[in-house]
């Protein structure tokens, strides 16, 4: 699987993340949203099938968080650690390369 | 030199944005205090106020457009009442937690049902645990002042907190007095340009405000809101002392009148103060030994000032047109708390009066005086008391 675009910037900001309370509660280190990782809230789970897959690139559009990056060949990947899992990506595929299939953890 | 004009606190109000230079106003016109954007309104079509005037489409977009402006860096007003003040009171504490200062003019009226749109401070005193500073103005002249000390206040460093400034709907909204509009450079030199520090918006020094908090860190935001507060009653102070020498009008988070050697003291807020001054004056004439005190701050509550208080008298009169559902009205909780461990303490007595517009006279604070005076003899007497209220129709 190819590395995350957001490798770089996590570690950054976890480096410099100050813990120190700014005035309102202010984040301010661009980026600091990717330490939250929010495929800790997933239930369900994006398998996908490249076989399937047209590269058609609705589901990296229409995906909101966004945890669809592509590899060296322009297929989606999936970055599980911010896949929420709401299967917004599986609705959109035209060609149903992507199944929600529910995780057990 | 200042001016001298004939208004009613609504204009007094307008004044006071003017002069405070806000860059963004946003507001949707409530009873009473609809002549407030009116009138600012006015200024902005005449050019004599250079700002951006948003009308909305209710009170809760009012104060999100202030929220929204203040994120970006600029002083704002708005003005409202009543079910408008209701209306924008989930943002209230966004405002706060943000640390946003803005100044809110509210024309202090009762809340529905049934619908009323006289005076009273439900209102305001629904929205006491927002985390906003409260300042109540006796005249129409406290309301311009205290709308510039509130801007000064709020925009502090070690403050940075929303306030708003209450004036009684229609005793103060609609009556004219005469009101001294202080000079445009004056003013200029107390407040200066507001620079925000940290919470603005600026493409070079990307922020998030507002964000979301963890459990890890939304106690200590809480909780740095708290120390505000707790730092805004110091900050008031010097205020009020550098309010005092620039224009020389003196404020006191607690006015005390006639209070030496006072057995019964008087305490109230807003218009109130006025009439229970001349009270005290009455009965001094008659020998009886009572005093007056006016909350001009209300949030961050002086809690240093009402246990000094305290010590002067053997009876605290609490007058309040306001009612919470706990025991008798905001203020008695307050003192009850304020006064709980001290060793010497006076008796309390809650009067709940004046409720949607119900006029205050000598009459009901006759009635007031009697249950003081059996507190001060050691007779029995109810801790909360409706005065004025019309018993034969109940
Ligand atoms: S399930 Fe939702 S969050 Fe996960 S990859 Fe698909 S669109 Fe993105
Ligand atoms: S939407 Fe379906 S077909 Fe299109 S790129 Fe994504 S997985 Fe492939």
């Amino acid at each position: 699987m190819a590395e995350s675009p957001f490798k770089a910037d996590i570690e950054r900001v976890q480096k410099e993340y100050s813990e120190k309370m700014t005035p309102g509660a202010i984040a301010t280190i661009p980026g600091s949203s990717v330490i939250n990782k929010t495929g800790s809230w997933r239930v369900f789970m994006p398998e996908f099938y490249k076989d399937k897959c047209v590269r058609c690139y609705l589901c990296y559009i229409y995906c909101p968080e966004p945890a669809i990056y592509l590899d060296e060949e322009n297929y989606p990947v999936f970055d599980y650690d911010y896949c929420k899992g709401c299967g917004i990506c599986a609705n959109e595929c035209p060609t149903d390369a992507i199944i929600m299939v529910r995780e057990t953890k | 030199m200042p001016m001298r004009k004939v208004m009613k606190a609504n204009e007094a109000a307008a004044w006071a944005a003017k002069l405070a230079k806000p860059k963004v106003i946003a507001a949707f016109p409530i009873t009473p205090s609809t002549l407030v954007p009116e009138k600012i309104s006015e200024f902005v079509a005449d050019g004599e106020l250079d700002a951006e005037f948003i009308k909305v489409e209710s009170e809760h977009s009012a104060i999100s457009a202030c929220v929204g402006a203040s994120a970006a860096g600029v002083r704002t007003f708005t003005a409202t009442a009543s079910q408008g003040l209701a209306l924008m009171h989930e943002i209230l504490f966004i405002a706060a937690g943000m640390r946003l200062p803005i100044v809110i003019a509210v024309g202090n009226r009762s809340l529905s049902a049934p619908i009323n749109i006289w005076n009273d401070w439900q209102d305001s005193i629904s929205e006491r645990d927002t985390g906003w500073m409260q300042f109540y103005a006796e005249n129409n002249q406290e309301a311009l002042d205290l709308i510039l000390i509130a801007y000064k206040v709020a925009e502090d460093e070690r403050v940075l907190l929303p306030a708003m400034v209450g004036f009684d709907a229609f005793i103060l909204t609609h009556t004219v007095e005469p009101v001294e509009i202080p000079d445009q450079e004056l003013v200029d030199e107390f407040l200066g340009e507001y620079e925000p520090k940290h919470a603005y918006l600026d493409p070079a020094r990307p922020i998030t405000q507002g964000t979301l908090a963890f459990p890890a860190h939304y106690m200590e935001a809480r909780y740095t809101l708290w120390e505000a507060n707790e730092n805004a009653k110091k900050v008031i102070d010097e205020v009020f002392a550098e309010f005092e020498k620039k224009f020389g009008r003196k404020y006191q988070k607690i006015e005390e009148y006639r209070t030496e050697d006072a057995e019964i003291i008087f305490v109230t807020m807003g218009s109130l103060a006025g009439t229970v001054k001349e009270y005290v004056d009455h009965l001094r004439e008659k020998g009886i030994k009572a005093g007056a005190a006016k909350l001009t701050v209300y949030r961050p509550f002086p809690i240093e000032e009402v246990r000094a208080l305290a010590k002067k008298a053997k009876v605290l009169a609490l007058l309040e047109k306001n009612v919470t559902f706990s025991v008798g009205g905001a203020l008695f909780q307050d003192f009850s708390r304020a006064l709980i461990n001290e060793s010497e303490k006076p008796v309390i007595v809650d009067f709940i009066l004046g409720l949607g517009g119900r006029d205050v006279t000598f009459k009901d604070l006759d009635e007031a005086l009697a249950i003081a005076q059996k507190a001060l003899n050691g007779e029995e007497f109810d801790e909360v008391n409706w005065i004025g209220l019309r018993k034969e129709i109940l």
